[in-house]
């Protein structure tokens, strides 16, 4: 663990600081105008803030959709005020009908998985942090990106005006399965303008994410100051990098299957669409096409999607768990090559939602064995995180809460995945409560855990402030227990065979389960209040927190090392040089129990 | 603090496992020959699950207890035998746990859909549609009439779109709501779907399999028990699918045969 | 000398108002009635399994059957649009609001004739969702859902068409919207029979409609205040 330190270097001239330095990097100079500074900045933390509060934006969105839905699951006929406003067809007298549900559904799966969970941990939190971590300027193509973050805002709004249109919201869940979501309106409400407006959305998401994917992949790689091998990258700078590598790789297959969608759509065309299709009593003129064919693009694409949720979260936790634990992370080599095994095998199970899709059952099984294999990797970082709190002494601050509830909740959303890997499981449990709980516990649980810690520890240097500790503590504690209260039942009422996207529980089998349904509506809308006290800390502390330090936490990695805020930058003209590894805590620093990674002092073991 | 929150995890886990080992909501009764192999491979994987669950929590739990807050004269100290431990108990419990599983699974798996049906099995054609299933017999000549999309007409009972004037298979085809079948009979249902993916998924039967424009599925069970369930489309079909479901009910051999008799006359 | 100025007056007015009786138009009360009759062997109606909604299926004792072709006693063909296609005098639309009820999960009435432009209330008496699709080529197509307790669906149809009309929840359910520019029209019951009232003299061309058929028309020509019997055979086949 301890390396020989580098001599400390002595001031260079500016021709033998460039000679040194990894890669010519285009250093830009300060931008001038409100426009140049806020709007088309080219500044990675300035687009990184704007990815992360677009991804605000969109989780309170995704959050009030959400509540709508579980209002009208706990009491159907009750009239919502002013919803009938909103949109007259969808809900008239403020009752929801069945295709209005279906379209909130929609929109919330999209919203919450590509423009929260694809945006705020990666393009987020990753395009504020990574190239001050890795000790760059910015990032290697600065126009690219800010390029990303509007081609992703453009995104997001012809998603929301489908909110809009007279025929409604798309009503085919966020997977849009063929041929519902490619027959047009034939299909039913929502499926004309609304869908193409759904399919238009998620392939401009996908040209943003691409580009900004490949950003990640080059400056990673290309610009690292001195010092900075691999191995002595922080954990979310690893994760950063194979998540950027899953998004490269899967989203051209997703663009792909979303263009041929529009095609069915507008072209003539029947990519995903059979013959001899008989729909509101009309013979449907396609032919040839495959409904599986969506699947398989889609899920293809599906599977890394959701490991692109979480690993930026794994990477937070585990650089934020040693910072709480004051003691260096165990198995930091482990981890990371538990990452790229992550990332790999995340390309190979993705038949695993298509158990019963009609492909073959033979596939089936061929997919059920990586399935259960990438259990090993995720129970090997779970395992890491543990016991990396094992002989520590832990801070408990808000944002060492979130890390070890996530350690909490990324188990429990895992162990549900031993049952949905395994086909003859599947059989009783596919399109359940229980894949609903599952994918909860760990997306909208455990990455949201990822986010809110990552908020908690990096605010002070993103705004330059401190965020009110007691508020962040009470977040934690309501929030914690109300995620639990809301997913776990879920659990049970699957296993009960209550299935998912129904608008309502009319089966004679299903009435016995509405008080749990209950239950679950009262407990999401506590915990969705308890996040106003999270959105009030933030903006609040924005510009009235105490001024923050540099290094608040007493962290060891590059950021922690610049002002709070950084200067545009980062680094003040200097190159900074890397002398430790990442995690240098539990030892006798000239600061205190760590050693910073661009500090040139030698370490002594306590 | 560490301690009510160590307190807090244990409680959690403890009540989540409560909820399962209780069995407060648990799976409907089964009713099909197939069903208590993928039943023995569900509460095998919950006790797997469990036991680790179990452990991997409490031990957090554990370790926020005793580890929490600045620990004033402590020094700290790394788990014992280090990373290498961690990732030697995960290849071999969790190794084997999957290994185990995945060869018991795929023997129930395998029992259900790489079989073919029985050879007395009796044939029963499935349409499922926007919203609703309709079940087609062959009636007393043994044959199905054959399926024409174009003459497919909901408002006149036609929903498998048969052509009794020119087939003379099709005209004693019995086409009804909802699925009777006779107890300790092999039954072999072909899926067939008018316009959008459905799904066919009866919980106590223990049997679920999607229904694919475009394809035609075979599946086959055996219920071994008389009563009357329910069968929901468990596959997003358009604004009626939480309303699409039909009865299907299990009747004694001879109460099967009058039923089929009625429906001839 | 004045009596015959006078009686010559007299009948003159007397014969000028006979003349201003005779000549102006004559009042509407004739009528064009009659019966709509099948020839061949009907298709047998089959009974409909709503078991998959019991709110519905409950409230029929024996099974409702389909409605394609309801037949009657003496070959009496149920449901048959009769209306004067051509020749009918014009008239603005009515304003009566029409109803239309989704009831047992079935469309009541299961042929609905209106005048273009005329009102439409939609009422959903069940205690399921209905969603109400008529199936319109020429006007607007559209379809709607109706929770239960929702107040009803106002529609109205601009131009005549027939209009198929089904539930999108519930495949069963069919029906007809049959929009017209006549308010001249009759819809048979179960004995088959028309009616057709308040013609005034003139040539008519009355068309019947079948669903299942091709519609067949008649000219029939009437005098002021004359009531003719026409009737309407269809062909029917079994399947």
């Amino acid at each position: 663990m301890d390396h020989p330190p580098a001599q400390p270097t002595s001031p260079q001239s500016a021709s033998t600081q460039a000679a040194t330095a990894h890669v010519e990097v285009h250093h830009h100079t300060p931008p001038q105008g409100f426009i140049w500074k806020y709007v088309f900045s080219l500044d990675h933390k300035v687009i990184g803030k704007q990815y992360y509060f677009l991804s605000l934006i969109a989780v309170f969105t995704g959050m009030v959709l959400s509540w709508l839905m579980r209002v009208h699951l706990a009491w159907p006929t009750f009239a919502i005020p002013l919803l009938d406003k909103l949109s007259p067809n969808g809900a008239p007298g403020g009752v929801i009908t069945p295709e209005y549900y279906l379209s909130l559904m929609t929109l919330h799966g999209t919203i919450m998985v590509f423009f929260v969970l694809t945006t705020a941990p990666q393009a987020g939190f990753g395009n504020y942090i990574l190239p001050i971590q890795i000790g760059a300027e910015d990032m290697a193509f600065p126009r690219l990106n800010m390029l990303s973050f509007w081609v992703t805002f453009v995104a997001f709004c012809i998603l929301v005006s489908s909110l809009f249109v007279k025929d409604g919201p798309p009503i085919s869940g966020w997977t849009a399965y063929a041929p519902l979501s490619a027959l047009g309106t034939a299909g039913g409400p929502g499926l004309g303008l609304g869908q193409e407006l759904w399919a238009f959305s998620i392939a401009t998401f996908c040209i943003g994410s691409l580009l900004g994917a490949l950003n990640f992949i080059a400056t990673t790689l290309d610009l690292r100051a001195r010092g900075m091998s691999l191995m002595r990258m922080p954990l979310t700078v690893w994760a950063w990098l194979v998540t950027a590598v899953l998004s490269l790789l899967s989203f051209a297959v997703l663009l792909t299957a979303c263009v041929l969608l529009i095609l069915d759509h507008v072209g003539g065309t029947s990519f995903f669409i059979p013959g001899g299709l008989v729909v509101s009593d009309q013979l449907q003129p396609h032919s040839g096409g495959s409904p599986l064919l969506w699947q398989h693009l889609f899920w293809f694409f599906g599977h890394p999607e959701v490991y692109i949720a979480i690993l930026p979260g794994l990477g937070v936790i585990a650089n934020i768990l040693a910072c709480t634990a004051r003691k260096p992370f165990l198995g930091y080599k482990v981890f990371a090559y538990c990452v790229m095994g992550i990332g790999f095998l995340s390309f190979l199970v993705w038949g695993h939602h298509m158990f019963l899709s009609g492909m073959s059952p033979y596939s089936a099984l061929t997919f059920s064995v990586p399935t259960l294999i990438i259990t090993m990797p995720a129970a090997i970082v779970s395992l890491l995180m543990v016991c990396t709190l094992y002989g520590a002494k832990i801070r408990f601050t808000s944002f060492g809460l979130f890390a070890i509830g996530f350690i909490s909740v990324f188990i429990t959303g895992g162990m549900s995945g031993f049952f949905l890997a395994q086909p003859s499981i599947d059989t009783q449990l596919h399109a359940s409560y229980f894949v609903v709980g599952h994918f909860h516990m760990v997306m909208g649980v455990a990455a949201i855990f990822g986010m809110f810690a990552g908020t908690y520890f990096w605010f002070p240097k993103m705004f330059g402030r401190m965020m009110n500790e007691t508020l962040g503590k009470v977040h934690f504690w309501l929030t914690f227990i109300g995620v639990y209260c809301i997913f776990m039942p879920m659990h049970y009422i699957g296993l009960a065979a209550n299935i998912r996207r129904y608008s309502a529980f009319v089966d004679d089998y299903l009435i016995p389960m509405i008080p749990v349904h209950k239950f679950i509506t009262v407990a999401a809308l506590l915990t969705g209040a308890a996040q106003l006290i999270f959105l009030y800390n933030l903006l609040w502390s924005m510009f009235r927190g105490a001024r923050a330090p540099a290094n608040p936490w007493g962290a060891t990695q590059l950021e922690w090392s610049v002002p709070s805020p950084p200067p545009f930058d980062n680094f003040g003209g200097k190159h900074p040089v890397v002398y430790h590894d990442a995690y240098e805590y539990g030892v006798q620093g000239s600061t205190g129990d760590y050693v910073m990674q661009d500090s040139p002092e030698k370490i002594v073991s306590s | 603090m560490g301690k009510a929150f160590a307190a807090l995890l244990a409680i959690i886990t403890l009540a989540s496992v409560y909820f399962f080992a209780a069995r407060t909501w648990w799976m409907p009764v089964d009713i099909s020959a197939h069903g208590p192999g993928v039943d023995h491979q569900i509460i095998e994987t919950m006790l797997l699950t469990g036991v680790l669950f179990l452990l991997s929590q409490l031990a957090l739990a554990g370790f926020v207890w005793k580890f929490g807050g600045p620990g004033e004269g402590r020094r700290i100290s790394t788990f014992p035998g280090g990373a290498k431990v961690v990732v030697f108990a995960v290849f071999v419990v969790v190794g084997i746990e999957i290994l185990t599983l995945s060869f018991f699974g795929s023997k129930v798996w395998a029992g259900m859909f790489f079989a073919p049906a029985a050879p007395n099995s009796l044939h029963i054609d499935v349409q499922a549609e926007q919203f609703a299933f309709f079940f087609r017999y062959a009636g007393p000549d043994g044959q199905f009439g054959g399926i024409h999309p174009e003459l497919i007409n909901d408002g006149n009972g036609n929903y498998f779109g048969l052509d009794p004037a020119n087939d003379v298979a099709a005209r004693d085809d019995i086409v009804v709501g909802s699925l009777t079948i006779p107890v300790n009979k092999p039954i072999l249902l072909t899926l067939h779907t008018k316009d959008m993916i459905h799904s066919f998924f009866v919980p106590e039967l223990r049997i679920q399999q999607d229904i694919v424009p475009g394809l035609e599925i075979p599946i086959h069970f055996t219920a071994v028990q008389t009563g009357k369930h329910e069968i929901v489309c468990t596959q997003l079909c358009g604004l009626g699918h939480y309303n699409m479901k039909a009865y299907i009910e299990v009747l004694p051999q001879d109460k099967y045969d009058e039923w089929l008799k009625s429906q001839s006359q | 000398m004045k009596t015959r100025y006078f009686l010559a007056l007299a009948l003159l007015v007397a014969v000028s108002s006979a003349l201003v009786v005779l000549a102006a138009p004559p009042a509407g009360n004739g009528s064009i009635t009659g019966k709509v009759t099948y020839t061949g062997t009907p298709p047998k109606m089959k009974p409909i399994d709503m078991s998959k909604e019991p709110t519905c299926a409950k409230q029929h004792a024996t099974p409702v059957m389909t409605e394609n072709l309801v037949t009657g006693p003496g070959n009496a063909l149920q449901d048959v649009v009769v209306y004067i296609s051509a020749g009918a005098p014009e008239t603005s639309a009515s304003s009566q609001t029409l109803r239309y009820d989704q009831k047992g999960c079935q469309y009541l009435p299961h042929v609905l004739a209106m005048e273009a432009n005329q009102p439409l209330e939609i009422y959903n008496d069940d205690q399921t969702s209905h969603n109400i699709h008529p199936l319109a080529k020429v006007n607007p197509e559209w379809n709607k859902s109706q929770p239960p307790g929702t107040p009803p669906i106002q529609a109205k149809y601009e131009k005549p068409e027939r209009i198929p009309v089904k539930c999108n929840i519930h495949p069963w359910m069919h029906g007809y919207f049959v929009v017209l520019n006549t308010s001249h029209y009759s819809v048979t019951g179960n004995d088959g029979g028309f009616s057709l009232k308040d013609l005034p003299a003139g040539k008519y061309t009355v068309t019947a409609w079948q669903e299942q058929s091709e519609p067949q028309t008649q000219d029939v020509t009437l005098g002021a205040g004359e009531s003719k019997s026409i009737s309407f055979t269809f062909k029917v086949l079994p399947y």
